[in-house]
């Protein structure tokens, strides 16, 4: 296993770009504050045969110019990538209006549209990779908040639409995504100790989403808890209910942000207020384990 | 230009008109109006100023165009049918369920159509996309894009205003089809936007003003935006909405209502009279 790398998955998405980019330094464009011309031009250019990468905050990206991604760039398939960093509550101290909880569902909403949540920094050069290499629309979330790696870049292999399993469990299985999945991964860690056998499955690719191993959860270990830094409306928590109560319907516990808006704060004191940290996700896992003895 | 040329224009431009009467008789839906007043713009486009094949609508080296005012799309169907890139009987299943021809333009399904666009604002951000991809490829493709006058209302109009000039895109010219009126009235009056030619220079743009049912000064507008260099340029068309059909020019009523059969008819019969006029002419 590879040392910790710690870092924020937007330095990790912009050093995978700049590796593809190396050969090509004149190919920058700063669009200003124009979130909604910058998709244009970004689907203009895809139109004419380019790979645009289209990069604002997650609230301005998917927020603002959501009609742009909407009509520009979904309907007609173009071949734009599109990266919203500063997003979720980890944001911290800027607050409510920069900290984006709705990106994932906005996203998630529209047709033709790949939607993506890496976890870690390995995971996001990776993902970056796979994004620019699929031919069609990507939303990729970066975010802010510098975190450690949990991923072994040795053995590591991103594969789209395919969610991973990180540890095995018969008990419950805790779905996660994106900044929070190593939370999740120390909390089920943690309760082995306590003789809990806690899955935990990391979906990278929120659209199209893994259905095989959520069913496969779902009919194993019969409960699910779902870790999301987003609104439980519209995020992991219904991608994956959609399945559930489609083809094996058990009961889900959300974990994420419930329905309200952040707050000014640091990054780390946030996700604790929030109880998206390994202690509030242990804690829950104990709770649902003891409700199904 | 010779004059048997321009009469040449002026009956594909009465045909455009009557494509787009057909069409929106058809769909009982569709917006006559500014698809009239754009006829003659569409025309000189297509039969005269751009370097496009319909025979190769996908060639990587020709012109584009992306019409922002993407609900006027009916005259351009019928100048794209009349250009050869699809049978002229698509028009009489417009806006119909399995259509090719959808209510606004679909890049995917229409062969000829550059930009998928209705969403007002957002093509000229798309029409400034390839003209930067021209740049950044090294290729003499030019760019071209219709605004409706109400459309400039839109405030992304004026972000890919100021990143047109920002990028110097040359390439780029912008016409403005100045019909005066938007669906709920006169521009002036429901959201004015005068001086626009001031507005386009303070944004960096060479602008022509020109009589956009004029065919002469529509070509020599064209040709001079090719000689200017380091910025985009702003074509504004003063135009008649509805221009053609006697009962449609300048009525506010016919920005997005269809004609009823007895109106198809008198339409279709006007412009037919003009076909005609234009044709013993030649």
């Amino acid at each position: 296993m590879a040392e910790t790398v710690k870092k924020a998955t937007r330095e990790s998405f912009g050093e995978a770009l700049c590796e593809l980019a190396k050969e090509f330094p004149d190919r920058f464009f700063d669009c200003g504050i124009a979130e909604g011309n910058m998709i244009g031009v970004a689907a203009g250019m895809a139109a004419a045969g380019k790979i645009p990468v289209a990069a604002s905050f997650a609230m301005f990206a998917t927020g603002r110019a959501f009609e742009q991604i909407r009509n520009s760039v979904a309907y007609p398939g173009l071949n734009v990538k599109i990266a919203g960093s500063h997003a979720g509550i980890s944001t911290g101290e800027d607050g409510a209006t920069h900290q984006c909880i709705e990106d994932i569902g906005i996203m998630r909403a529209i047709p033709n549209m790949v939607v993506l949540n890496p976890a870690d920094h390995w995971e996001m050069k990776e993902a970056t990779k796979a994004a620019i290499a699929y031919k069609g629309p990507v939303y990729i979330r970066l975010g802010r908040l510098a975190i450690d790696s949990f991923n072994d870049p040795e053995t590591y292999s991103f594969e789209l639409g395919k969610g991973i399993t990180l540890h095995e469990g018969t008990d419950v299985t805790v779905i996660a995504t994106g900044l929070v999945v190593n939370e999740a991964l120390k909390a089920v860690k943690e309760l082995e100790a306590e003789g809990i056998s806690a899955r935990l499955i990391n979906i990278h690719t929120i659209k199209p989403i893994d259905r095989d191993i959520i069913i496969k959860a779902a009919k194993e270990t019969g409960r699910i808890i779902t870790v999301e830094e987003h609104n439980v409306v519209g995020g992991l928590a219904d991608a994956v209910s959609e399945v559930v109560t489609a083809e094996c319907p058990v009961k889900i516990t959300r974990i994420g942000v419930q329905d309200r808006f952040g707050y000014s704060g640091p990054a780390w004191e946030l996700l604790d207020k929030f109880e998206l940290t390994q202690p509030h996700i242990a804690r829950v896992i104990r709770e649902v384990v003891a409700e199904n003895k | 230009m010779d004059s048997s040329e321009i009469k040449q224009l002026k009956i594909l431009a009465a045909k455009s008109r009557m494509g787009a009467i057909l069409g929106t008789y058809h769909a009982k839906s569709g917006h006559p109006g500014g698809s009239l007043s754009a006829a003659d713009i569409f025309t000189y486009l297509y039969f005269k100023e751009m370097n496009v094949d319909s025979k190769n609508p996908d060639d990587p080296n020709r012109d584009r165009f992306v019409l922002s005012k993407g609900h006027c799309c009916p005259s351009l169907y019928a100048t794209l049918a009349l250009k050869g890139y699809f049978d002229w009987s698509e028009l009489e299943v417009l806006r119909h369920v399995g259509a090719m021809l959808q209510g606004h333009p679909d890049m995917k399904k229409t062969p000829g159509i550059d930009m998928s666009t209705g969403s007002l604002g957002q093509g000229i951000s798309a029409a400034c996309g390839m003209a930067l991809a021209a740049k950044l490829d090294n290729k003499d493709y030019r760019t071209y894009t219709l605004l409706g006058d109400g459309e400039v209302e839109e405030g992304q109009v004026w972000e890919a205003a100021m990143f047109a000039s920002h990028n110097k895109l040359d390439n780029l010219v912008v016409i403005v089809d100045q019909n005066g009126l938007q669906i709920d009235g006169t521009v002036e009056e429901v959201a004015g936007i005068e001086p626009l030619d001031k507005k386009f220079e303070a944004f960096g743009f060479e602008v022509i003003k020109i009589d956009g049912h004029d065919f002469e000064q529509i070509a020599d507008s064209l040709e001079k935006a090719k000689t200017v260099k380091g910025k985009p340029t702003a074509i504004l068309a003063k135009t008649v909405k509805g221009k053609g059909v006697s009962f449609m020019e300048n009525q506010v009523g016919w920005h997005g209502t269809a004609p009823n059969k007895e109106q198809y008819e008198q339409a279709t019969a006007e412009l037919q009279a003009e076909i005609d006029r234009l044709e013993g002419e030649c």
